[in-house]
């Protein structure tokens, strides 16, 4: 019973989310052409134009008309973003502006040669990182692009027409592009243009027409060009199947591995397998292994430079370690899923390869099992000089002196031998010899350790097995234990030697994990934030000699070992910003003095740590896999730190705000309390008193009501501008009528303003707001309260209220006095009291009026009315329901 | 006076507990005093008050601690007292049980005013099927509403709101409270809908617009506002 055919949820995920970046980011769009003059430039300004035509809002990032006519027409109408000149070696370079263009932030940019190299000293090495930076703002790219400068193809065209193009572009960028138009040209057409002088001019054109353009390549190219159109095609196709559950297998369920090394071909390697990747539709890994022996400092580079190409081109990379490379290979292919590998011909001395057991070729093929292996060829120029350069290398370094060595101290035995054979016999110096081979493989290379092995053995023969100072062996048993003296130093010097590489090797790994694991503790047992960073940076500085800063929210932490200047931390910005490593060693701003890592974790960019490291030429791929654990790691503490910082506060907090309460909660009970026992007993006397009761009575009664609710008033505002000055007072906020508000704050001051004398003026139809109810009450009835004490005794005091676009805005209008020139701010200080003011106010009602308003987000001002009398207006952003009530 | 009503006051301020004791003996109450939370609840269990008179607070607990060890066992109507202005701390109350409240310092008019209310038996169908409050008239048994005798003609929703708010007449009632009776306990938040009812509510009832009938209580809730207070 086959299951229907089900969409794999994994890769749908895939598909959506691909689609959700996408949808964030820029779309790029590529004009594709098999060489310069087909019209690619041409072809771009002309969709630009329709586009421009439709309103779409662009710029001109950089355009290269190569001064033809026809294509220049079609610039017109355009808007050019003005190039940056950068000086390089006294020269001024013209370069895209794209910090330009992102502040002008246009829908659409056009960026022509996508392959571009740009000049030292800007941001990015090459356009199309300037392009993917535009991509990622969210910003739309036209762009044009050659088949040759795409970096998978970059050998067979080497092949096919014999350049070397050196400015390529990933075949990653093209494969991000969402759009890719091919500019075709047939190659009688192009050669008739480039006659007429379209491409190029004069003797250019000559040239060009005898060498790159000749017919074949032209036809080879094309050829190229049209195939790698056609396959995206197709493997779009597979993909709009896949995802609508058309039950088309995948093609190959394959996955393909290429080991990668510091030889030069391993370029070519991994450049034949991601084509072959691409056509196979079939996902691939770029396997180092380490083995213990030592890399020189150019095939370091080399090496970190074959990683990044995988990297570059889509392969996910896999490092282990091993001496018997194809065993590690295939143990590293069998643990990703691997089904085909891919190695190079053999190309080194027929029998040294046999010695070893086959080449890496053979063994691969006879250990890999159900693994395919492809053998593929490798051109051999570039091979025999690096071959021969690295010789000379090892000549010129440790390989002559360790054989000084080897030398030395065979003689320095063979003249104690001289001294010793009397009393021992010649069978025991061969002892004696192979101890000091046993020695010396302990401290020496490999080849010392061959050449003290043999040197050794043929002057035991010659010096001390008769007959002496012959090479000559008479007796059998002589013979014998001179053979097994040779192969019996060989094996053990060979053995130790591997032994001491190996362990070598393995310390470095080791030290490697020790430096992690003393930074994870040194950090767990950190004290503070700033004791772990000092102590990671401690550590950076100890193990790549190096001199570290930590950026922390845009501020040089105290910690860091070195300061950076201006420009640094530009780069350092760049790299908060983009959250991806730049600087020196990198791509990206090259020209930095130091490498700049971004801090983050999953959900924060926390800052930047950079490390300046003066004294190397390269950081390998390792030291920066290493630093980038650093980097995690510090983030990880950066961002522990915080956590508990924040939880600290809001406890702080917490705690403050309950004392706070508590405190203004027993004010309020000792001030109040009073004044209840007041209030009751002056109403208790109120009512006993007879209606007879003498008029000074009545008087003095109403003397302490009215001072009663005085100081009742004074305690309230200051209670409240307690509250206010403290910033907690959390707003409950909730949906609420304004006419009801207005209305309740009249009936609260009640016992002050008679309700006759306030007007209150709402339109219909308010919709509902949310709002502080409670505090708005409080902050009108003091509007009211102060709009009374500044007017005759019955004048009337409009309210009003209504709505300004998503403003409240609440008006209280009195007729009384007006505010002083001047006075239209101070009125709102505290424990101001206006000139004209009656006694019996505390300068506080305004203030919190302020407060509360500005608690709500909003203002309130006071002018004079041209009719005399003030006006207090209050004005509160608001939510407010869609349809009125 | 057909019967003594026994009040008790719980209340740490002697001068308080006093004048209370002295507003309160001319209505006609028999007062009892306790100046902490456990023995006023002790109190409230020996002398089984009428009203109970709460401040909130207290030096041994709790004001609002001690209403909710009150309502474990007894439904007495309770007023509490207050010093505080926070309208939180008075819908805590009101939730815990109060039925209404009244902050420090008060007239004691007022003062006498809420203890009517609050002792003011919830009008019910089988009992008192019709409530008559001024202008307004409403039948419980047949659920019918009358405004100076003129016909109202109110959605279930409308009703059901006036009902609750009829139940509690001249007490404050939360927003929560009214939520829960008419929308259910889901709706607590949606004080919108609230707003909208009583608004409806407002306009269909409260003809004579000198005459409130629903107050608001700003951050706090409604009041039917009883015609002789």
């Amino acid at each position: 019973m086959s299951e229907p055919a089900r969409p794999n949820p994994d890769l749908l995920l895939a598909t959506i989310q691909r689609d959700e970046r996408a949808a964030k980011r820029g779309q790029l769009k590529v004009f594709f052409g098999m060489c310069p003059g087909v019209g690619k430039t041409y072809a771009m300004l002309a969709a630009a134009q329709t586009r421009r035509r439709e309103g779409t809002n662009m710029v001109v990032g950089v355009v290269e008309t190569h001064g033809r006519a026809e294509t220049e027409a079609l610039l017109k109408g355009l808007e050019v973003i003005p190039r940056k000149a950068i000086e390089y070696r006294g020269v001024l370079l013209q370069e895209m502006d794209i910090d330009a263009i992102l502040a002008r932030r246009p829908q659409l940019v056009l960026v022509d040669e996508l392959a571009h190299t740009n000049a030292p000293g800007s941001r990015h090495r090459k356009r199309y990182q300037d392009v993917l930076e535009l991509l990622d703002a969210g910003l739309d790219v036209y762009s044009t692009l050659n088949v040759q400068h795409l970096e998978s193809r970059m050998d067979v065209v080497r092949q096919i027409t014999g350049i070397t193009v050196r400015e390529t572009v990933p075949d990653s960028v093209l494969d991000q592009a969402d759009e890719i138009e091919i500019v075709d040209l047939s190659p009688d057409q192009l050669r008739k243009r480039l006659a007429e002088g379209k491409v190029y001019w004069g003797e250019r054109a000559a040239t060009a027409s005898e060498n790159f353009f000749r017919e074949e390549n032209l036809t080879a190219l094309r050829e190229m060009a049209l195939r790698i159109t056609a396959e995206r095609v197709d493997q779009e196709l597979r993909e709009v199947m896949r995802t609508k559950r058309m039950g088309v297998p995948w093609k190959s369920g394959q996955r393909l591995a290429v080991g990668v090394g510091p030889s030069p071909f391993s370029a070519q390697l991994i450049r034949w397998t991601r084509q072959m990747a691409a056509a196979m539709d079939a996902p691939w890994v770029a396997v180092y292994v380490e083995t213990s022996a030592p890399l020189n400092d150019d095939e370091k580079t080399r090496l970190t430079k074959n990683l990044s190409l995988a990297r570059q081109l889509g392969a996910e990379v896999v490092m282990t370690t091993g001496d018997n490379v194809a065993h590690a290979l295939l143990a590293a292919a069998r643990e990703n899923g691997v089904t085909q590998i891919v190695v190079g011909k053999p190309l080194g001395n027929p029998l040294l390869e046999f010695l070893k057991g086959g080449s890496l070729a053979t063994r691969l093929i006879r250990g890999g099992g159900d693994i395919d292996v492809h053998v593929v060829g490798a051109e051999k120029t570039g091979h025999a000089h690096v071959r021969r350069r690295s010789l000379a290398e090892w000549i010129g370094s440790n390989l002559l002196r360790d054989c000084g060595w080897a030398v030395a101290v065979v003689m320095g035995i063979t003249g104690a031998s001289w001294l010793l054979e009397s009393v021992t016999g010649y069978w025991a110096i061969a002892l004696l010899y192979l101890l000091a081979v046993v020695l010396l493989a302990m401290v020496l290379n490999r080849w010392a350790v061959l050449l003290a092995a043999t040197l050794s053995a043929l002057l035991w023969n010659f010096l001390f097995i008769p007959p002496i100072l012959t090479f000559r062996i008479t007796h059998v048993y002589d013979a014998m234990m001179f053979g097994m003296y040779f192969v019996i130093a060989l094996v053990i010097g060979h053995f130790t030697n591997q032994l001491r590489t190996r362990e070598s090797a393995e310390r470095r790994r080791d030290q490697r994990t020790t430096a992690l694991n003393r930074l994870l503790e040194s950090v767990t047992a950190s004290a503070s934030l700033a004791d772990g960073l000092t102590r990671a940076v401690r550590e950076v500085d100890a193990l790549f000699v190096a001199r570290t800063t930590i950026i922390l929210s845009g501020v040089v932490h105290a910690a860091s070992t070195f300061q950076p200047d201006e420009k640094e931390c530009a780069v350092a910005a760049w790299v908060l910003e983009r959250a991806q490593t730049a600087g020196r060693f990198t791509d990206t701003l090259p020209d930095a003095a130091a490498i700049y890592f971004p801090l983050q974790t999953a959900n924060h960019k926390l800052g930047v740590l950079g490390a300046r490291m003066e004294d190397r030429a390269t950081l390998t791929l390792d030291e920066r896999d290493l630093l980038e654990t650093f980097a995690r790691q510090i983030a990880v503490m950066i961002e522990s730190y915080q956590l508990i910082e924040r939880a600290q506060q809001a406890r702080v907090t917490e705690e403050s705000e309950r004392l706070h309460r508590t405190l203004l909660d027993s004010v309020s009970h000792e001030l109040k309390t009073p004044l209840a026992v007041i209030r009751a007993a002056s109403d208790g006397l109120d009512t006993q008193l007879a209606e007879d009761a003498p008029p000074l009575a009545k008087t003095f009664l109403e003397e302490i009501q009215s001072a009663n609710r005085r100081l009742d008033r004074i305690v309230t505002n200051l209670l409240d501008m307690t509250r206010i000055e403290s910033g907690r007072m959390p707003l409950n906020v909730e949906w609420g009528d304004v006419s009801d508000l207005l209305e309740s704050a009249s009936n609260q001051v009640a016992n002050e303003i008679s309700r006759e004398r306030i007007q209150i003026q709402v339109p219909a139809g308010l919709p509902l707001v949310r709002l502080d109810f409670g505090l708005v009450e409080q902050a009108l009835c003091n509007l009211l309260v102060n709009a009374a004490e500044h007017s005759p005794a019955t004048a009337p005091i409009q309210m009003a209220a209504l709505l300004d676009g998503s403003d409240l805005v609440m008006r209280v209008v009195d007729q009384g006095t007006g505010l002083a020139v001047g006075e239209e701010e101070k009125v709102f200080g505290k424990f101001y009291r206006g000139a004209g003011a009656r006694p019996g106010g505390t300068g506080l009602g305004l203030s919190i009026v302020q407060g509360i308003a500005r608690a709500h987000h909003g203002t309130v001002t006071a002018a004079n009315n041209p009719t005399g009398g003030a006006t207090f207006t209050i004005r509160l952003p608001v939510e407010t329901t869609e349809k009125p009530v | 006076m057909s019967e003594e009503r026994i009040a008790l006051i719980i209340d740490d301020e002697p001068p308080i507990r006093r004048l209370l004791r002295l507003a309160l003996e001319p209505q006609g109450y028999r007062v009892f005093e306790a100046d902490a939370g456990q023995l006023g609840l002790q109190e409230a269990a020996a002398r089984r008050p009428d009203v109970v008179i709460l401040d909130l607070g207290l030096p041994d607990m709790d004001g609002i601690g001690a209403l909710k060890s009150l309502r474990e066992w007894n439904q007495v109507p309770v007023l509490v007292l207050t010093v505080r202005d926070r309208e939180s701390d008075k819908v805590a109350a009101l939730d815990a049980g109060a039925d209404d409240y009244l902050t420090k310092p008060f007239g004691t008019a007022e003062l006498l005013a809420r203890l009517r209310a609050v002792q003011r038996r919830a009008p019910s169908a089988h009992e008192e099927p019709v409530f008559v409050n001024g202008d307004l008239t409403v039948d419980l048994a047949a659920r019918t509403v009358t405004v100076k005798g003129n016909d109202v003609h109110l959605t279930a929703t409308e009703y059901a709101l006036l009902h609750e708010l009829v139940r509690h007449a001249g007490k404050v009632v939360t927003q929560k409270q009214l939520l829960r009776a008419v929308w259910g306990p889901n709706a607590e938040s949606q004080s919108q809908y609230l707003r909208v009812y009583i608004t409806h509510l407002r306009k269909k009832l409260e003809t004579d617009s000198k005459q409130k009938l629903i107050k608001t209580e700003p951050g706090i809730g409604y009041r039917l506002v009883p015609s002789d207070a």
